[in-house]
This record gives C-alpha cells, structure tokens and sequence, in this order.
C-alpha cells in the first residue's frame, strides 16, 4: 500500500439517540494512524472511546448512527461501504480485540477452529492448510505447545492465554489496522505487561498500525506512539507521545495526569497506635467432597497473620485469586473462617456466633467496589446511612442530624438524604457508602477495592477523602487493592498476596525501594508507566502521620 | 464421564423415591378407611376386608409403603378395580396411542417453534417479531381443548377433511394413523410451539448480545453464519432445558387431548380411573408419568456434556 | 441530578402506564372481573335454571314463559342459546366468571404466600435447604395436571379441593423463584451492608431482601392466575372438578361435548370468553413483566 495513513479518521460525528444526554456519542473527531504506529485513544467512561473504534469496524449498535466525517481505512471509507465490503475488510485488512478474553471467544468451538474461521470466511485454504496456519500463528504469538492447544476450549485456557489466541485470530491475515478495545483492562498486571509486550512486537514485526483504546495512562505511557485524549465524546488533545505526557496542554489531560497516582511512595513515619485488629493463622478453605458431588476444595486463605494499629493503613495487594478479599471478609465476618484466630480490640471473633458477634459489628465496617451495588436501591440515602446506628440504639432524630453532618464530611449536600441512590453518580455513591460507614464510629475501616471501579480523577478525589477520615477519626484502615499505584501512595505498610499467601510485607516505601520476595518484584516490574511521572501524592496528610 | 453418568442416575433415585411417597400418601390420606372408599359405595364387609388385607393396612405405614413399592418394582402395580384386570396390562395396552400421539406432537412443535424463535429473535422488534411474539401469547392462552374443539369444527365437522375422534394403530397402517393424529398433535402443539418459541427466542436474543457473537461479526462473518454457527449452538442447552421442562405440560395436555379426541391412550385411561375413583390404576398412571418426565430431563441434562464442553463431569 | 426525590416506586408506576400490554391486558381484565360482579344484573335467566322444552337451543333464540309473581307470560331471549338442560348458556357464561377468577385469584394468592415462606426458609437457613429442594424436586417431577387430578380424585368435588389441587404444583415453582431471588440478593454489597450495620436477620429480610421478590412474584402470580383459570376449566371439562351444576366455562364445555357437533355453541362461545380471560391475564403478566422486573424477566 503507498497510503501514507492506514487510517484517517476526520470530522466523525456518532449521533446518540433523542433521550440521551448529549445529541452525540462522539463529535468532530479527527486523527490518523500511521503504519508501524500504535495511537492511544485515552479517555474516562462515556469520553466516547469505545465509539470511535466501533464506528471505524462498522459494529456501532443500531441505536448510534454516524452523522459526518469520513473513516478511511488505506483510503477507503469504511462508514460509506457496503455490508458485504465491509464484511471482507474485517480481518483481512482491520481487526478488532476486546476487554473481555473470557466471554470474546465462542466457549463451545474450539480455539484452533475459531483461528481457522477468519480464513475459511476470507480465503480459500483446505481444512489442513487452515489448521496449520492456525498452529503457526499460535505459535507467533508464544502459545505454549500449539499443537496440542489448538484443539482445546475456551474454558482450558487462562485469561491471558486467551487474549493471545484473539490476538493470533486479529493478525491471522495480516491486517493493516488492529484495534484493541481496553485489550488489558481485564487481566491481571503480570499478564498485561506480557499481552502489552506481545502486541508490541506484533506491531513491530507486521507493520501494523495499532489503534489503542484504554482508560490508564500507565500502559498509554508504555505503547503509545501518539496520544487521542477525549472527553465527552470530543478530542481535547492530540499529539506525539511525549509532548502530551510531559508537557500536556489542555487543563483536562493536566487534570488526569495528575490524578494518576505516583508510583514512588512518599516517605511516612512508622505508626505506633494501639492494636485495633490481630489476625493469626487464619485459614479459608471452600468447598468439600461428597460421594455424589465431586467438588474442588479450594485453600483460599493459608495461615495469614497479620496486625493493624489505630491510625494506620495497612495495605494488601494482589492478583485475582491471591485471597486479599477473603482475608478483609473474613475479618468483617461476612464469612466464617475454617481456622485461625481474629482479635477485634482483645475480643476474639473469628469463633463466636452470629448473635454474640453483634455488638462487635459496630467496630468493623467495609466500604465495596461497585457503587452501583452498595446501596438498597429502594431506600433513600437517609435510611441507608441512619441503619446501623439505629441498629446500636440511637435515636432516630439524632441519627438523621449525624447523616446530615456525615454528608458534609464526605463533600456532598445535607439536603440530599430524601433521595435516591439512582440520582448519585457511581463517585458519590462511594462517598455515601463511606459517610454509611463512619455513623456508626467504627475502629476498623476496610475498603475492599474501594476505588477500583472509579475512573482515575474521582479515585483520586475518594481516595483524599479516605486519607482525610482516617486520620480525623484515628481509624485503623485495611486496604484491598490490585493497583500498585494507588497502594503506594494511601498505605502505610504493604502485605503482598500470592496464591492465598503472604509473600512479603513491611513498610510501604521498603516493599517498593528493596522488595524481597521474587513475585513482589515481578508485580512491580509489571507496573505499566514506570518511567512517567505522574500527579505525585494523592494525600500529603498522610506523611505526617499521627 | 462414565462416573458423572452413574452419579446422574443414582440422583435420580431419591426423586423418584419421593414420588412414590407423594403418591402413596395421597391415597393414604384421603379421609376414612381407604379400603372402604376403594372398594366403592357398594362393597360388603367381606369385600373390604379382602382389600384391606391385600393392600397391607393392618401393617405400619411405612412397612405398607415397602411392600407397594416393592411390588411396583417386580412390575406388579395391583388389580384394576374397575377393569378387574392387572393395571401392568391395561397400561401395555394404553401406551401405543399415547406415545405416538407425543411424539408427533414433539417433533410437529420442534420443527416449528426453533426456527420461529430464532426468527423472531433475529428480527427482534420487527413486525415479524411482533407477530410470532403476539401468536406465543395467543396460543399460550387458548385452552388445548379450545383448540381442539375449534379444529374439530372447522376441519371435520364443516369441511369434513379429517375424522372428529378415534385412533387407529401404527401397525394397521403409517398413513391411517397419522390421518386420524394430525388434527389431535396439531391441537396439542400449539401451546408448546409458543412456549419453545418464546424461550428460543429469549435464548437466542441473550446470546446475540455476547462477546463472542461481536467477535464473530469483527471477524467478517455472514449473519447467517454468526446465527447458525454462533448463536444457536450457544443457545441449546437453555432450548433442550425448555424442551425438557415442557413435557410435564406435554402430559398433562396428553391427558386432555386424548379425552378431547376419544383417543384410547394413557391420558383417557387417566380420566376414566378418576371418575371411577380406581386408586390403583391412578397410582400407576401417575407414578408412570412422573418417571418418564424424570427420565427424559435425566437425558437432557446428560446430553448437555455433548451440547456444551464446559460441562464436564 | 435532580433535586426532586423521584422514588423507584413512582418510576415504575410511570412506566406501567405507558406500556401497552399493561393497559390492553388490565382493561381486559376489569372487564371480565366487572362481569363477575354485576353477574346478577347482567345475566337474564337463572343459571341453574332447567327448561326441558328448550334443551339445545341456538343462539338468539326466543321463547314465551310464565312470570312466577304476575302469572302472566312474558317473552324470553337466550342470547347464547340453551344447553342440554335448557338452561341459559349467556347468563351461565355470565356467572362462570365468578369460578374462573375466584379460582385464579386465591390460587395464585395462596400459591405465593406460602411458596415465599417456604422459599425463604430454604434460602436463608441452610441445613433445611437440601431437605426443601428435594421435596419441591419430587414434586415437580409429577407433570402438573396429573398431580391436581391426584388430589382432586381424593375430595369430594367441590370449590376447595380443586383450589388445594391446583395450588398444591404450584407451590414447588414459587418457592424455586423466591429462593433463587434470595440466594442472588443476600450476595449483594448492600445486604452485606446491613450485615455489618448490625441488622437481624428478620429485618434484614424484610427491609432488603424481600422488596425484591415483590415485583417477580407478581409477576409470577398473574402467570399463576392465567394457569389455574385453564387447569379450572380444564378439571371441570374432564368432570372431575366443580360440581356440574355449578356454572363454570369448563362446566358448560363439559355439557356441550355429546351434541357438540349438532350444536358447537355451548363449547365455543364459553371457551371464547375463556381464551380471552386468560389471553388478558398473560398479557397484564407480559406487560408487568417488562415493566416492573426486567431483570428477573428470563425467570419466569
């Protein structure tokens, strides 16, 4: 091709349907990629990201209808091409990868016969000839033993393992364009820095121009070659990768980047309150055997000890799977432990029953991480927040003033208690949950992954929020999170789980400077945007300590 | 496999178990003296003592229960009181017309109702959507003995195309007995191809919105094609499920159609023994239904391993 | 955000509304219940009134009869015509709405009430679970129709013992749906929530986890009325439900079945107003379905 683009979006404009809040998904947008170039499109929820890519492949839904602008992919317009055109441009000359690896691939065909569709649909290969060509793109893309994985399913296959075989299925004919909706979104760090790698030198080796959808500066900062940044369905900037990373222009991508917590975790002094929670050799096992059932037994916690004082945030990180929230439920008691011991203040709780627990409940709260899940959709903000301490004998009068005033604290209206959690945005439902959290004065606060289902500049205003609490209230905090980013900078010391084990722990600043054991290392490494400086400190408060 | 296929089976045995309670205790539980209400309004005392003795109701309850089940195991379900015959006979002789009548209700409703569902489910908020969709709820609301009544009057009494009732034996015949089934499986369907319909329907509009359904589409494949090949071998378990479910309403159907259209199968056999209070031959009916509904759901649910790979045991 | 508190209740209501199988099934069904109600002023005979002379009368047809109270004869229309006894078809199709609905209603009312006590029960105290499911499994596995005439073959025939047939299947499938709507909610964050804030139990129930059965349950429960209505008729048609002489749809089908070929209108006319009735109530539940409960939609 002597196209000097392999696409050229211009003036693009997606209308939305009437009702909507806005008359268009995307408006005026214009960009190009070039071959052998990876364009980031960066953006919060509803920029209008999502949009852009879909209407370039011609899988918009029927509801969203492009208005203007032309997509040309290698010249040709793809918004203005037949169905049957736009059918054989798909996966010979642009192809498409998705968030979601474990629901994008067919779960009842195998991987190898899902490879070999894209060529029985756009080629004329034999049965044999396609199922060669589908081990050796298996094999590109470092599948181990694609001889034997080409006739698995789905379901035998690891997130990432999957995400690769998409990928070999996207490049199979040698597209020009691949566009990759969020392709890492869904997988754990370790495997993106991999899948990141792979599309990386995909890239490179093929000459493929790569559109990049995401949410997260730190893979931007890793792959970009120029960055898309939009908002309310509107590019606000545009430009070489480090022109918009270092010196960004618009208010809107300064904002964002200085919302993207640092890395490097600032110095905070050792905290030395009084114990608020001991945790000894306590152990989570799931499921049993039967003669009729044959059910996997799963150690999803192994002698897990730890200790949390009073004013003091004790980080866990992890991947999916390491046991964090189940040690954080177990110790709110929303489940039973199988063993071990869990001293709330000297009492022992990890044992006692359901009606002797009750008058503990109080101590320890937890804030969850869908905002949208959180709240009794039918009951108003008031009757959520006044629940447990009216629970605990407070009279109802007073509890209503002390939801007023909890409002305030958490940055939102007092008026606002006769309404619905419905007419909350998915941020402020989080601050509600946590003001619900605060009422009834607990010692214990566990936010499990309490800001990883907010976009990047609402994570940093809740994330300032939690700091703020924790040190108003000397409370003594756990924190359950996957992002290394956010851990450094709200945690005063670090415990990294693998597997349903601790593998290291120790002051937050030590863990990240001199880590110890080899998968904290890894996890580290794995930290998309190492080398990118972004918005420092999330809450200067918290080096001070108490 | 082979152990998930001997667990399948083996769960199947406290159900059926359960069953039979459920069918033994109704009998037990009608007020008064069992034996004087089998024996009927017009038994002597001598009468009702033979059957009190044959039934075991001088024993404990559930040593009772052990005996009649144990006997139904040997295949011996009683005597008929209203037929004086063994009910194992009257049952072989009943079970031609209903098994015929089934199946060509089955097949007729599966040929028809798939394609409609997936048809709607394609079009989905056409008219022609719409239109399959008002016909489910129609048919979904017309009693089968409506139907059957109305297609009586229009094809044989107006028209005189098709006989009003009766049945006639596969073995006198394929094309006699078909000419007298089509107008009863025709009544009987209606209700399932809405039902089957409606749940392809609603399978296949949830797996059009998959991932993978996306993905096929990215990859440049033809509509038909992400419809055949994608969406509906995703949607068959949950169809088979439905398929599977609906033979309870299948039976109960059976049972009205049959009286509906005179037919000599299981379901008039049914009727007659209520209306002639024949505990015996309504246990076993009853008993017999109820393990071949368990039966077929058994079958599907182990043909789900062949349907979808995740389902391995 | 909006300063006016609009409650989730109020945005359901507003959307019943607009809904078209809503509005057209629940005319319907006013209709038919309106019917039931003024049955005595809107029938023009006895129901159960015999006339041998006028036995297997043709719609429309018109006769002279002497006035009880005046002696003097006065001129009689059988809108529907008259069945084997010479009764009044129209004003029996008229007081059989009575049967169908007061079958539907309590069928459907006690079905859920105690399908949801079960169904909470087996969602919420585990141990008695298993024992629960596996007697609801037994039942199940009897196919309706033949359960209801198991237990209507031991009563004697009467309003009561098919309202107990036909509530007796349905309970298993009420109970499946509640506890499936408990076991999902209570692994709600919120429910969580309350757990934490110390709520009891019953509380927590009745305060968060029960609100969410309402919406299915009637749902659910208009499916139950349409279902007994046609089981009703279908027991009474086979003559093992409600007495003969009580006017009922399936009842006068059952009348009409030996002369149906000479006189067809003592099945067709009832079995009309039954298609309707019951083809108004799938569609109230159709239409409720999707307005008051599009998530639990697929369950039903």
């Amino acid at each position: 091709m002597d196209q000097k683009y392999v696409l050229e979006v211009s003036g693009l404009t997606v209308s939305l349907p009437k009702n909507a809040d806005r008359p268009n998904a995307v408006e005026d947008i214009s960009f190009t990629v070039a071959p052998g170039e990876i364009v980031c499109v960066v953006g919060e929820s509803g920029s209008g990201k999502s949009v852009t890519a879909s209407a370039v492949m011609g899988l918009l839904p029927d509801a969203l209808r492009p208005t203007g602008g032309r997509t040309l992919l290698e010249g040709e317009d793809t918004l203005k091409a037949e169905k049957s055109r736009l059918r054989d441009l798909r996966g010979t000359r642009m192809a498409m990868i998705f968030q979601e690896p474990m629901t994008a691939l067919n779960p009842v065909t195998r991987v190898g016969e899902q490879i070999a569709e894209m060529l029985e649909i756009h080629t004329s290969m034999t049965a044999a000839e396609r199922r060669s060509r589908a081990i050796e793109t298996m094999d590109a893309v470092h599948l181990p033993d694609p001889e034997k994985m080409v006739d698995a399913f789905p379901h035998q296959l690891s997130g990432g393992q999957r995400q690769r075989i998409m990928i070999a299925m996207a490049l199979v004919l040698d597209p020009a364009l691949l566009i990759a909706d969020e392709p890492t979104t869904a997988l754990d760090v370790t495997t993106q820095a991999q899948i990141l790698k792979l599309i990386k030198e995909m890239q490179e080796r093929r000459g493929t121009g790569v559109l990049f959808i995401t949410h997260d500066f730190g893979v931007v900062a890793e792959i970009a070659d120029r960055i898309v940044v939009m908002q309310h369905g509107r590019i606000v900037e545009y430009g070489d990768r480090d022109d918009v990373l270092r010196r960004p222009k618009a208010p809107y991508t300064q904002m964002l980047m200085a919302s993207v917590p640092s890395m490097t975790p600032p110095e905070r002094s050792a905290k030395t309150g009084e114990t608020a929670v001991e945790v000894k050799a306590l152990n989570k096992v799931y499921g049993k055997t039967g003669w009729l059932s044959k059910q996997r037994i799963v150690h999803a916690v192994k002698d897990v000890d730890l200790m949390l004082r009073k004013g003091e945030t004790l980080g866990i990180v992890g991947e999916s799977g390491s046991g964090k929230s189940t040690v954080a439920r177990c110790i709110a008691r929303l489940i039973d432990p199988t063993s071990g011991s869990i001293s709330l203040h000297g009492t022992e709780i990890a044992t006692i029953s359901q009606a002797q627990l009750r008058p503990h409940r109080r101590k320890v709260q937890i804030v969850f991480q869908d905002p949208y899940r959180s709240l009794n959709p039918r009951r108003t903000i008031g009757q959520s927040l006044i629940e447990a301490p009216v629970n605990f004998g407070m009279p109802e009068a007073q509890a209503l003033q002390m939801a007023r005033d909890l409002m305030e604290l958490v940055g939102l209206s007092g008026d606002a208690l006769e309404r619905y959690p419905h007419q909350f945005s998915g941020g402020q439902r989080q601050r509600i949950c946590i003001a619900r959290a605060l009422a009834v004065e607990p010692e214990v606060l566990i936010a499990d992954e309490a800001v990883s289902a907010l976009d990047v500049s609402v994570q940093a205003q809740v994330l300032k929020l939690l700091d703020d609490i924790r040190v108003k209230y000397n409370l003594a905090m756990l924190f359950i999170t996957h992002d290394l980013r956010v851990a450094a900078q709200i945690c005063d010391r670090l415990i990294v789980m693998q597997k349903g084990v601790i593998v290291e722990h120790g002051p937050t600043r030590k863990v990240y400077q001199e880590p110890q054991h080899p998968y904290t290392r890894l996890l580290l490494d794995a930290a998309p945007g190492q080398g990118m400086t972004f918005g420092a400190e999330i809450a200067p408060a918290a080096a001070q300590g108490n | 496999m082979a152990s998930y296929l001997l667990r399948r089976v083996l769960a199947t045995i406290p159900v059926m178990l359960l069953v039979a309670l459920f069918i033994f205790l109704l009998l037990r539980l009608t007020p008064g003296d069992p034996a004087t209400i089998i024996a009927g309004d017009f038994a002597n005392e001598r009468q009702i003592a033979e059957i009190r003795e044959n039934l075991g109701l001088d024993k404990p309850i559930f040593s009772q229960f052990f005996v009649w089940l144990g006997n139904i195991l040997q295949g011996d379900f009683g005597e008929s009181f209203f037929y004086k015959k063994e009910v194992s006979e009257l049952i072989a002789a009943r079970l031609e017309p209903t098994l015929s009548l089934s199946l060509l209700t089955i097949v007729l409703t599966v040929a028809i109702a798939v394609p409609l569902g997936t048809l709607a489910a394609y079009k989905q908020g056409s008219w022609i959507d719409r239109g399959i969709m008002g016909f489910s709820v129609l048919g979904f609301s017309l009693p089968v003995f409506v139907i059957g009544y109305a297609l009586i009057y229009v094809f044989s009494v107006q028209l005189g195309w098709l006989p009003v009732q009766g049945y006639q034996r596969i073995a006198d015949g394929v094309g006699g007995w078909l000419y007298r089934l089509i107008l009863p499986a025709t009544a009987l369907s209606v209700i399932f191809v809405a039902f089957i319909a409606r749940m392809t329907r609603t399978s296949v509009l949830e797996v059009l919105g998959e991932d993978y359904v996306r993905t096929a589409r990215a990859k440049g494949q033809t509509e038909t094609r992400v419809l055949m090949r994608h969406a509906l071998r995703n949607a068959a378990v949950p169809i088979v499920t439905v398929i599977g479910l609906s033979f309870a309403v299948l039976i109960g159907g059976v049972v009205v159609t049959e009286s509906v259209f005179t037919i000599p199968g299981l379901g008039l056999l049914t009727v007659e023994a209520v209306l002639a209070r024949d505990y015996p031959t309504i246990q076993a009916v009853i008993l017999l239904f109820s393990f071949i509904y368990v039966l077929i759901n058994l079958i599907i649910d182990v043909s789900y391993t062949l349907l979808d790979p995740r389902i391995r045991y | 955000m909006s300063t006016a508190a609009i409650s989730p209740a109020r945005q359901t209501m507003r959307r019943m509304a607009q809904n078209t199988s809503v509005l057209f099934g629940g005319v319907l069904v006013l209709l038919v219940v309106l019917m039931a109600l003024l049955a005595p002023y809107l029938g023009t005979r006895d129901p159960a009134g015999i006339s041998p002379k006028d036995r297997n009368q043709p719609p429309g047809y018109e006769t002279t009869v002497r006035d009880r109270d005046t002696g003097q004869r006065v001129s009689v229309e059988y809108r529907l015509g008259t069945d084997t006894l010479g009764r009044d078809v129209y004003s029996r199709v008229v007081y059989g709405a009575r049967i169908s609905l007061i079958v539907g209603v309590s069928v459907a009312a006690i079905a859920i009430v105690i399908g949801m006590a079960i169904g909470v029960l087996a969602g919420y105290v585990r141990w008695l679970d298993g024992i629960i499911m596996r007697v609801m499994d037994g039942l199940m596995a009897i196919p309706a129709i033949l359960l209801a005439i198991a237990v209507v073959s031991l009563f004697s025939a009467g309003l009561l013992s098919v309202i107990i047939a036909i509530v007796v299947p349905e309970v298993p499938r009420v109970v499946r749906l509640v506890r499936s709507i408990v076991l999902s909610i209570r692994e709600e964050p919120y429910v969580e929530a309350a757990i934490t804030a110390g709520t009891r139990t019953p509380t927590l129930l009745v305060r968060h986890v029960l609100p969410n059965t309402i919406a299915p349950l009637i749902v659910q429960g208009t499916f139950i009325v349409a279902s007994a209505i046609i089981v009703e008729a279908i027991l009474s048609f086979l003559g093992i439900g409600i007495p003969p002489e009580i006017p009922t749809w399936g009842n006068i089908m059952a009348e009409g079945r030996s002369v149906f070929q000479l006189h067809p209108h003592n099945i067709l006319y009832p079995g009309i107003i039954l298609a309707i009735t019951v083809l108004a109530v799938n569609m109230l539940g159709d239409g409720l379905r999707d307005t008051l409960d599009p998530r639990f939609a697929k369950r039903v």
